[in-house]
């Protein structure tokens, strides 16, 4: 039988276009992405209903991470839950790691020395580059533009090694304890930092020739995702997302801790709120965090890296304990009962790179706290995901989701 | 800073009382007043943002579950403590703040799944980290640390593999010394022993 073919005119194609057209709105479809996708960056799930190609309803489902932190705190000693808090934030370990070491600090109401504080700042300065880095170059790959992420992940690449020498382990750190640090800087670090600062400069303005004008990145992202200034503070979104709204708020600034109020630095700040703005607000952030790292190292202070008056609370450094009878038995009970915190409660917040990290502890003395709590700031930043997302296409999403650099590890905690 | 702060939210409503706290200023505040306080600390004190809801457990204690709200003031940089008192110690209940910050509606459902606090007026009081069928409140002291078994949340691989969520293992599990007594007795011990050399492990 031979076939026949139909041949369509553009009569036919609009008479159908019509019939569709008429046919009852509102047929909509049910779609889920994740938790394992490529674009959720961990363990999200989106459930979603789309009229077409438009979202109608977006419903984030978490806690595929869920590891139950605060409650494994409330039974440790203060020092053993170091190493969970690289888990939080698991790309800028380092600067949990001090923002948790800070919180207990603050509840013992005890001081570490000067060159103490000029490390941790160099740690939560160095993670925030790392961490931004990392974000800027998935982002760029979410959005099309694979270049940039392997220019960004080899500098960061470089940063893990500095890492590593400074704290003996790449990713997860572990590297503050209540009361100091785990061990000085080792020789030469600080002269290897600088020569990372001054590679990464050069390639940060290679991603802004790749980025910042570029078209493509432009259309994806301009417009796209705005949050405003009202609804950001409203649901408390902290970090370069809220500054990305317009609200000038940066805790280095506004609350200084570690001495930030000596490094002269700027806050970006948005003016938009939309994914474009995102990304500059990191980009030039790497930029400020560099300037601060020049400026620690420019004059870093000599003298002890632990609180040395804190016997109660600082185990001493190896050399001492083997060769003192007083050393030995300090840190024979710290080890045992952990470091002696007085009652009360306290919460402390730090500039992470995602944004606010909070912790609130409640002590009743001793070795233990009787109750954490950890505000994760990419929990609160995705709590606006019902609000935003509805009204965009479904292509927006991995634009949108890659422009608030959430991190699950901390959302689920 | 902090004290002047107390006088000035004292002679606005007289039923706060000030609260210890290692840090910024912080105040007690019936539950049934909780409300008409966080609208007054929006809209007339500045605290406008919301960083942090929170309760704690006084395991023994009567009242047993206190509410905390930790608020930030974005042009003062100011922090501000407010801890409620849930008034019954069985079945907790906080007035919901939703409806004057957004960011309380994630904060609260997490309270509610983990320390079983019901927030009145809340729009979808749901679990957010643990799965919606769980039947316990994981924060609460009186849940081990190990865990209890239970259902698993897809109930077809349930059914074709009989398999339960199960107790974690705890053997080698955080050393803690209890740190009241002579040292003799207050060797470092894991804390939950449902699982150590001298107990076998728990099959289901």
């Amino acid at each position: 039988m031979a076939t026949t073919t139909k041949e369509f005119t553009i009569a036919d194609a609009s008479k159908r276009s019509a019939e569709i057209e008429s046919e009852a709105p509102g047929e909509t479809m049910a779609i889920n992405i994740g938790p394992s996708h490529p674009t959720t960056h961990g363990v999200l799930r989106l459930m979603m209903e789309l009229d077409g190609d438009v979202i109608k309803k977006c419903e984030p489902v978490l806690g595929y991470l869920h590891r139950g932190d605060e409650k494994i705190a409330e039974n440790m000693t203060y020092n053993q839950f170091v190493p969970y808090t690289d888990r939080l934030d698991y790309l800028a370990p380092l600067a949990n790691n001090v923002a948790y070491a800070m919180a207990v600090e603050k509840l013992a109401h005890l001081e570490v020395p000067e060159r103490c504080e000029s490390i941790r700042v160099l740690c939560c300065e160095l993670a925030r580059a790392s961490s931004h880095l990392l974000g800027i170059g998935v982002y760029g790959m979410d959005a099309g533009a694979w270049t940039v992420f392997m220019y960004t992940f080899t500098e960061r690449e470089k940063l893990y090694t500095l890492f590593e020498e400074l704290t003996g382990a790449r990713f997860t750190t572990s590297y503050t304890r209540i009361g100091g640090v785990a061990r000085d800087i080792p020789e030469g670090w600080l002269g290897r930092v600088l020569e990372f600062c001054n590679g990464v400069l050069p390639v940060l303005d290679q991603v802004d020739k790749l980025l910042t004008r570029n078209r493509i990145f432009m259309d994806r992202t301009q417009g796209v995702g705005t949050i405003s200034k009202e609804d950001a503070i409203a649901y408390g979104i902290t970090g370069p997302n809220l500054r990305a709204c317009g609200v000038d708020l940066d805790l280095r600034k506004d609350k200084p801790y570690l001495g930030y109020e000596k490094y002269d630095f700027e806050v970006p700040v948005g003016t938009t709120g939309d994914c474009y703005d995102r990304y500059l607000m990191r980009a030039e952030e790497v930029r400020q965090s560099v300037s601060i790292i020049r400026q620690v190292i420019d004059k870093f202070p000599e003298g002890p890296y632990y609180a040395e008056e804190a016997k109660k609370i600082f185990a001493p450094p190896k050399a001492k304990i083997l060769s003192s009878m007083e050393e030995l038995i300090q840190n024979f009970m710290i080890v045992t009962e952990g470091p002696q915190i007085p009652p009360g409660e306290v919460y402390f917040e730090a500039e992470n790179p995602k944004g606010a990290l909070g912790f609130f502890i409640v002590s009743k003395g001793g070795g233990v706290p009787y109750r954490l709590k950890i505000r994760g700031p990419s929990f609160c930043n995705l709590s606006i995901l019902d609000k935003l997302i509805p009204g965009h296409y479904l292509t927006d999403i991995t634009v949108i989701l890659g422009s608030l650099d959430f991190v699950m590890g901390e959302c689920d905690r | 800073m902090a004290e002047s702060d107390f006088a000035l939210l004292k002679e606005r409503f007289e039923y706060l009382t000030e609260r210890e706290s290692a840090d910024h200023c912080a105040v007690n505040c019936p539950a049934e007043k909780l409300v008409e306080l966080c609208t007054a600390l929006r809209d007339e004190f500045d605290y406008d943002m919301l960083v942090d809801v929170t309760a704690v457990d006084w395991d023994a204690q009567s009242p047993r579950f206190t509410g905390i709200y930790h608020f930030l003031s974005t042009s003062k940089h100011e922090y501000l403590r407010v801890a409620a008192d849930c008034p019954d110690d069985i079945n907790p209940t906080l007035p919901s703040l939703c409806e004057l910050f957004a960011a309380a509606n994630w904060h609260e459902r997490e309270t509610y799944d983990l320390m079983g606090i019901r927030y009145e007026g809340h729009p979808n009081l749901r679990r957010i980290l643990m799965w919606d069928e769980y039947p316990y409140h994981p924060l609460r002291k009186d849940f081990p640390l190990a865990g209890i078994e239970t259902p698993l949340p897809a109930a077809d691989v349930a059914e074709q593999t009989g398999a339960t969520v199960i107790a974690a293992p705890m053997m080698g599990g955080p050393f803690v010394s209890s740190g009241d007594g002579p040292m003799s007795q207050t060797e470092p011990r894991a804390r939950d022993e449902s699982w150590t050399e001298k107990k076998e492990k728990p099959t289901n």
